[in-house]
């Protein structure tokens, strides 16, 4: 079974230095594939009881691939998976059982992540089959119970996922996970393949079910309005690595990071007068391959900020000039309150530049 | 999707009762679907029909008063020695031996129907469990397994097939034995492709996640997905088996004379057909129907289960 490890009462999971690669192509020969693609690299993080914590990043960041490692889903590359104190790394399918049962994942597509064949009484009772919670009748009150809990209607037991819409499809993926009462859910992108009205009652449903149930989340997202809306703390990905971690409000008000700067201030704002007045930074180039992922710090080639050392030295995830212990940032130049991110111009030679890496300044040239 | 609308809701209300309302699966939708469709509905009367006849074949020799092997060289033979035509006696003729080839044709149908569905189900098994066993467990399971498969398809099956029946001799065991064995690599290579698309599916890993096991996961949530082409290929492998077997039996290596064989019955045909035109023409006219039949209904199985893929030239959409 996995050991104890000491920790502080208040860290239901913690990601120690989390490294997922996936090779690129079997070699035929063995040894000679060195390629791997570097979904994940290093990301140490602590998800705290009770809390919500977002994980935003672009498609290819790793977000996704973190959280199959935080589920167990995938077989860590190297680092530590701990929850609620114990060491479940190295754990086999089997010995991972007992942890599933407060450990569950809800998924993105809510047409994918139901089995077509089956009706969905039986995919939601699913956890409780498998862990031989209760049976017969039983286990069709409970399911019917969760049915109710999420907002379906428990006469549709016997319906087939074809026959429900994707929000209600997702509903099914929260009963089904909310089954075995959890702890932690970890949600990968619940609502990024929903409508936007769906996509609030969703939200909403997410929230309601943390306040009755005491549920922890670690919500993966691409869309910072969203990650903003539901989360208590967010954590910022970008190439396989965290740039910057801090509570909701500080992070929105007080990016350090450049890269998370930029997309703050490429959020759209309902405010047509305070939108005119944003100055919003936009980024230049495509994120690099994460196959041969740029050295010292991944963002430098289209940084504004760049200067030799982001080439030479890849830097920590420390708190940062003054902030507080919960909101580092992985940065040897953070943004400082104010800068105008726009007129700062890299500093490094063009060929670590690659593509015209200029931030250019829009605001009023589009109104 | 799903959209209830408010006469179905009160109507959902009034049922009240928890699981009263009964989803329609794939299954049940494909069964609708195929049910509407007249091709199936003509081939699977056509097959019922050719089963039925099949079955009833002692019956039908009794009443007529002709055995399977009976020969009647008096009656059943013209002066010089050759089949006679269809007449009120022999309805479908006789053969070069003065049988009976309407009662030959009946007992022959229950030896293609026997061998098409027994290798089939045969194959079969043998394909699924293999083919999913490889795709499941990828890596050098599935190197090993694909390989083989890939072997099996390559032979020249009609030399081996020679060869085996020469070395164990021929009969109906032999001859299944042999068709299912070239048959079943053809079934297990589809379901390999499936079950390694199906394993990368949201939902087996949301199988994963809730703490399935490995049993669980092959059998609950990947088999399911894949009997609709296993299904649609195992009906157009009864055809082929049962055409299988009339080659084997047209060449003297399927089940030995004197039990009645279309392919056989073809066989023997070969020398009268210039004086006897029923003789191949109706053991051949059994056998275009049977397969005929099976091949049109595991189209319409195909369209049925898959409905977007449609036909050339039939608009496809449901």
């Amino acid at each position: 079974m996995a050991q104890l490890v000491g920790e502080p009462g208040d860290v239901l999971l913690r990601l120690d230095g989390v490294v997922k690669h996936f090779p690129v192509g079997r070699g035929i020969f063995p040894g000679r594939d060195a390629d791997a693609v570097h979904a994940v690299d290093g990301v140490s993080l602590e998800v705290r009881r009770g809390e919500t914590l977002g994980l935003v990043g672009e498609t290819g960041s790793g977000k996704s691939t973190l959280a199959r490692c935080a589920t167990r889903l995938h077989t860590l590359t190297a680092g530590r998976v701990v929850f609620d104190g114990h060491d479940i790394t190295t754990l086999s399918r089997r010995e991972l059982r007992p942890y599933r049962r407060q450990l569950q994942m809800v998924f993105q597509d809510p047409y994918g992540s139901l089995n077509p064949h089956r009706r969905v009484g039986s995919i939601i009772g699913d956890p409780l089959a498998v862990h031989g919670v209760v049976d017969g009748p039983a286990r069709r009150r409970r399911v019917q119970e969760l049915m109710e809990l999420v907002g379906l209607n428990p006469e549709h037991y016997n319906r087939y996922p074809a026959e429900f819409s994707g929000g209600q499809r997702q509903r099914v993926g929260v009963a089904r996970a909310l089954a075995l009462r959890p702890r932690l859910i970890v949600c990968d992108e619940p609502v990024s393949a929903l409508d936007v009205s769906i996509r609030a009652q969703i939200l909403n449903l997410l929230a309601e079910l943390q306040r009755e149930l005491d549920l922890t989340y670690l919500f993966i997202s691409h869309d910072l309005s969203v990650v903003g809306q539901v989360s208590d703390r967010v954590a910022v990905m970008y190439l396989g690595k965290l740039v910057e971690v801090a509570p909701v409000a500080e992070l929105y008000r007080r990016p350090r990071h450049p890269y998370v700067a930029a997309l703050l201030s490429a959020v759209p704002v309902a405010d047509p007068d305070l939108a005119d007045r944003r100055e919003r930074v936009i980024l230049a180039g495509d994120p690099p391959s994460p196959i041969h992922p740029p050295a010292g710090c991944r963002f430098h080639p289209r940084c504004p900020k760049a200067r030799p050392r982001c080439v030479d030295e890849a830097p920590p995830l420390v708190p940062r000039g003054g902030d507080g212990a919960s909101h580092p940032t992985a940065c040897h130049f953070p943004v400082e309150p104010g800068e105008d991110l726009a007129h700062e111009h890299a500093a490094i030679d063009q060929p670590e530049q690659e593509a015209a890496v200029s931030l250019r300044r829009v605001a009023g040239s589009t109104s | 999707m799903t959209v209830t609308a408010p006469g179905q809701a009160a109507a959902d209300a009034a049922a009240a009762r928890p699981g009263a309302i009964q989803g329609r699966g794939p299954w049940r939708l494909a069964w609708e679907r195929l049910r509407r469709d007249p091709v199936a509905i003509a081939s699977a009367v056509t097959l019922v029909l050719i089963a039925v006849a099949a079955v009833a074949a002692p019956t039908v020799a009794h009443a007529i008063g002709h055995g399977p092997d009976d020969q009647y060289p008096t009656i059943g033979l013209t002066p010089a020695g050759l089949p006679v035509g269809p007449s009120r006696t022999f309805l479908l003729g006789t053969d070069n031996l003065g049988r009976d080839l309407l009662v030959r044709i009946l007992y022959g149908a229950r030896i293609s129907l026997m061998v098409g569905v027994v290798a089939t189900v045969l194959a079969t098994v043998a394909g699924v469990v293999v083919g999913l066993a490889a795709g499941y467990l990828g890596g050098p399971a599935d190197l090993v397994l694909s390989r083989f498969m890939d072997m099996v398809l390559s032979f020249p099956y009609l030399l081996l097939a020679i060869a085996l029946v020469s070395v164990f001799g021929s009969s109906l065991t032999i001859s299944m034995l042999v068709i299912a064995f070239f048959s079943w690599a053809a079934i297990g290579r589809v379901v390999r492709g499936q079950a390694l698309s199906i394993r990368e599916k949201e939902y087996v890993e949301a199988s994963w996640s809730v703490g399935s096991g490995a049993m669980r996961v092959m059998f609950v949530d990947i088999l399911p997905n894949l009997l609709a082409p296993v299904l649609v290929l195992a009906t157009l492998l009864v055809p082929a088996a049962i055409v299988f077997e009339a080659t084997l039996s047209f060449l003297g290596l399927g089940v030995p004379p004197p039990t009645p064989t279309w392919g056989g019955m073809l066989s023997d045909s070969l020398a009268f057909y210039q004086v006897a035109w029923w003789f191949p023409l109706f053991p051949g006219l059994a056998l275009l129907a049977t397969t005929l039949a099976f091949n049109l209904l595991g189209d319409s199985v195909r369209d049925a289960l898959d409905p977007s893929a449609g036909r050339a030239g039939g608009g496809g959409g449901r």
